[in-house]
């Protein structure tokens, strides 16, 4: 991906949002959490949701995607055809971000990270309720849960505290700036504390969280006789799971699961569809087994697996 | 099922080995028989079912699945029963149809009743019954690859854990016993005696010797000798049968028929399998025995070629009797017992099977001079036995001593690096290291995961991430700075490394943090050390 003139961006994360452009549109969270990222303050061009503007002969407008704080559909409309890019989404519910809106259009471009029959998200809470169980018979551990920085960490945190879970959670230095800018825009996080204030023992019994690449590093070892978990929709698979040592998978997460995903291909019923970053081939294959016209578009900067 | 189900599930994200033996514990102690009988010979691989394979599922996963979502789902997920599990699409199952999770017990029954042409409509039926945790237990249990990190031995652990029993007795018996082990489980809860297994050519455990730490022994209270490096092996002999056990109780029979052959002989024996060479002992001690690497040519095969036979001809050096005929001797003392391995030899194949000499030291003195001289008869060391020890199995502090030549060392230079697993996962603790060729270039002779302190490893595993010049997957490429001296109880000469060496037991013994990597030993001088 290269700066450009003009960039339209759906969402924060950083296989969606790069540096150097000289103009960004984006809903202000978004240009937030790039601000945040890059600390570039590239000339933002705040857009808010259902708002339409014009580039040339081109209207435009962003509707929530559901994905993270901020993450937005863009639709696009020339010459009375619509194309809606839904950068990334999920159709769940998350009290973190506004909910994903169905957006009528001629060209649907849509994600497929989790294009696979294989990949089912199960009820949140029940995922997170392992968690707290888990929490109960171990009183001398704590339970470290790995979760992407932008939008996961947030969103189990906030989960957690909707089931009536008051206790401080304890984080890795790198998701702090995240969440307090989560709760400049609103989102209660409740209390938090940084590992790096706290003795091992006060984390016995209590719940850590840090990103993925800590899980199994030398960090890890401050803490009191952790237990790891890892919420991620890739943890559907076990043998994901027993790579990365994870002792209690928790399938969660911000991406559309097959389900979602076919599902709102029916409901947006578009006359084509593109399928772009993750298992285009088997997100294809299912719409010519249903005569829905779709192809592979294929573009630059998957992400990684972390971003699940 | 549904309890068998969790018990994987639950198993396949336990790292501690005592979690994974709680769960198993309590799972035999808390489900009823057949059931619990047929799931731990699931885990210990002694399960098979001729017509029901994974082959079947893949055909049933077919006709139900879209056949190109259910491949390209089988390549990312890497595993067919976990593919099917997670994407089985259940129809409603007929009026008249059993509905809901099988039992263990019925399972097997059907999966064993079954003909090949009818494995894939079973498994389609059996798949609707059950829900995805459901579905890959009795997909792992009917194929046989559990792959889910427990072995066998570990199984068997739980089960004596479970019953309060000695793990060897249950080993003992195991052999003899079929799934569901209905006996074993009798002779767990109390309700009748252990298993008699006398007529059954079954394995039994071990007696091992612990390292000579105190300084001296009484030599009037023992005897020595020589401790060969080959593999330990156990023969049974019954009326019908013959069959050769590793030190693990693994049934190495196949691979070596010449011994099994010529075994002609009613009891159990103990000793060490050889190949027949000249590297090991000389003529004041043994000898005739080729190197380990020799017979590790043999080891591990399910079955050896004619050739083989020939060029590497296998012989078993005896140590002792557990069983004369049908008397089970193991708690009569070493000093009756030999003499009965001494009359037992004889019925043997000459040429096939000899006796372990015994070496005449008169005192601890002596006995130091004999070990100091065993590496230059190419013998790994000695053993003493106490005279009045029964056999029993394991290891019994003060009845059998293995007492090793020094170890060789040599100054090598770590090169790569990788992590541990379990408590040491998040360390880099295994190291790759190598010295110089003529040429000036580091070659790879050996690798190394113990000899350090728990605060060497810290500081090694610094070192590591401190100098990476390159990452490969799970390995690092560490700046050629750091020495290690390494010890090694011998090298040999090795195809498969391109240094052309391979050690035995290799353990970094110091950090030289003082030397020089240009200091380190040259190839050359590792070659000089081969026996």
């Amino acid at each position: 991906m290269r700066a450009v003139e003009t960039a339209l961006v759906t969402h924060g994360h950083a296989d969606h949002a790069r540096s150097g452009h000289q103009r960004v549109y984006a809903t202000p969270e978004t240009l937030a959490i790039m601000d945040l990222r890059y600390a570039t303050h590239d000339a933002g061009c705040p857009v808010a949701y259902g708002e339409v503007f014009h580039l040339g002969p081109v209207s435009i407008s962003y509707h929530p995607a559901g994905h993270v704080l901020g993450s937005a559909q863009i639709r696009l409309e020339y010459n009375d055809e619509t194309v809606v890019v839904t950068g990334d989404y999920k159709r769940r519910s998350d009290p973190t971000c506004a909910p994903f809106e169905v957006v009528p259009c001629d060209i649907f471009i849509t994600e497929a990270t989790f294009a696979l029959p294989v990949f089912y998200h199960p009820p949140t809470q029940d995922e997170l309720q392992k968690v707290l169980d888990t929490l109960k018979t171990n009183a001398e551990s704590c339970v470290l849960i790995g979760a992407y920085a932008l939008g996961k960490a947030q969103r189990v945190i906030s989960e957690l505290r909707a089931m009536g879970y008051d206790k401080p959670i304890f984080l890795h230095g790198a998701l702090a700036k995240m969440c307090t800018l989560y709760e400049q825009f609103g989102v209660d996080l409740g209390e938090l504390i940084a590992v790096s204030d706290a003795q091992k023992t006060d984390m016995q019994g209590h719940i850590v969280m840090c990103p993925p690449s800590a899980l199994n590093d030398r960090w890890s070892r401050r803490l009191p006789d952790p237990i790891t978990a890892m919420a991620s929709g890739w943890m559907r698979v076990r043998q994901r799971a027993r790579q990365r040592n994870v002792e209690l998978p928790i399938i969660l997460s911000d991406h559309a699961d097959w389900t979602e995903l076919t599902d709102t291909i029916c409901e947006v019923n578009p006359r084509e569809v593109w399928v772009t970053h993750g298992r285009e081939e088997a997100l294809v294959h299912w719409c010519g087994l249903r005569q829905i016209s779709a192809k592979a578009l294929r573009l630059v900067g998957r992400e990684t697996e972390d971003d699940g | 099922m549904e309890e068998f189900a969790k018990l994987i599930d639950r198993l396949i994200y336990t790292r501690s080995r005592n979690q994974k033996l709680d769960l198993i514990a309590a799972y035999l102690r808390d489900t009823p028989d057949p059931h619990r009988g047929w799931a731990l010979a699931a885990l210990t691989g002694d399960l098979e079912f001729p017509n029901a394979k994974i082959s079947a599922v893949r055909t049933a996963a077919n006709e139900r699945l879209d056949p190109l979502l259910f491949k390209l789902s089988r390549d990312f997920v890497g595993d067919t029963a976990e593919t099917v599990a997670l994407i089985w699409e259940a129809r409603p199952q007929p009026k008249d149809a059993e509905t809901g999770p099988i039992s263990v017990g019925d399972l097997v029954e059907q999966l064993h009743n079954v003909a090949r042409k009818d494995a894939p409509a079973l498994f389609a039926q059996l798949l609707d019954r059950h829900d995805p945790d459901g579905r890959y237990a009795l997909i792992k249990l009917a194929t046989g690859a559990m792959r889910i990190g427990i072995s066998a031995r570990l199984a068997k652990t739980a089960f004596a854990q479970a019953f309060s029993l000695n793990v060897d007795d249950v080993e003992e018996v195991w052999h003899a016993l079929q799934p569901p082990f209905l006996p074993l489980f009798d002779w767990g809860e109390g309700k009748t005696h252990k298993p008699d297994i006398s007529d059954a050519a079954c394995f039994r455990p071990f007696m091992l010797a612990h390292p000579l730490e105190e300084e001296a022994v009484d030599m009037a209270e023992y005897v020595v000798e020589w401790k060969w490096d080959g593999i330990r092996v156990q023969i049974v002999g019954t009326r019908d049968d013959v069959r050769l056990f590793s030190r693990g109780g693994d049934d190495i029979t196949a691979a070596f028929p010449d011994i099994a052959e010529n075994f002609d002989a009613i009891g159990v024996v103990d000793g060490e399998l050889l190949v027949r060479g000249d590297a090991q002992g000389d003529a004041n001690t043994q000898g005739s025995a080729a190197s380990f690497n020799a017979l590790q040519q043999r080891l591990g095969r399910k079955k050896v070629s004619a050739k083989m036979l020939r060029e590497a001809p296998a012989f078993v050096r005896l140590y002792d009797i557990l069983f004369d005929g049908k008397n089970d001797v193991r708690a009569l003392p070493w000093s009756e017992r030999r003499p009965l391995l001494d009359r037992f030899q004889p019925k043997l194949q000459q040429g096939r099977f000899d006796l372990s000499k015994i070496i005449a030291v008169d005192d601890f003195e002596q006995l130091r001079l004999v070990r100091e001289g065993s590496r230059d008869a190419a013998i790994e060391g000695v053993m003493l036995k106490k005279r009045d020890s029964p056999y029993i199995a394991g290891r019994k502090a003060g009845y059998w001593y293995k007492w090793k030549r020094d170890p060789l060392n040599a100054d090598c230079v770590m090169m790569y690096a990788q992590r541990g697993s379990g408590k040491r996962s998040s360390l880099y603790s295994d190291f790759t290291f190598g010295c110089w060729n003529e040429d000036g270039e580091l070659l790879p002779v050996g690798k190394a995961y113990s000899g350090f302190t728990d605060e060497e490893l810290k500081w090694l595993d610094k070192f590591v991430r401190q100098n990476t010049v390159n990452r490969f997957g799970p390995v690092r490429e560490v700046e050629k700075t750091l020495v290690l001296e390494v010890a090694f109880d011998s090298i040999h000469s090795s195809k498969r490394h391109k240094s052309g060496l391979a050690m035995r037991f290799p353990r970094i013994s110091r950090i030289r943090k003082d030397k020089p990597a240009q200091e380190a030993d040259i190839i050359a001088t590792l070659r000089n050390m081969i026996d």
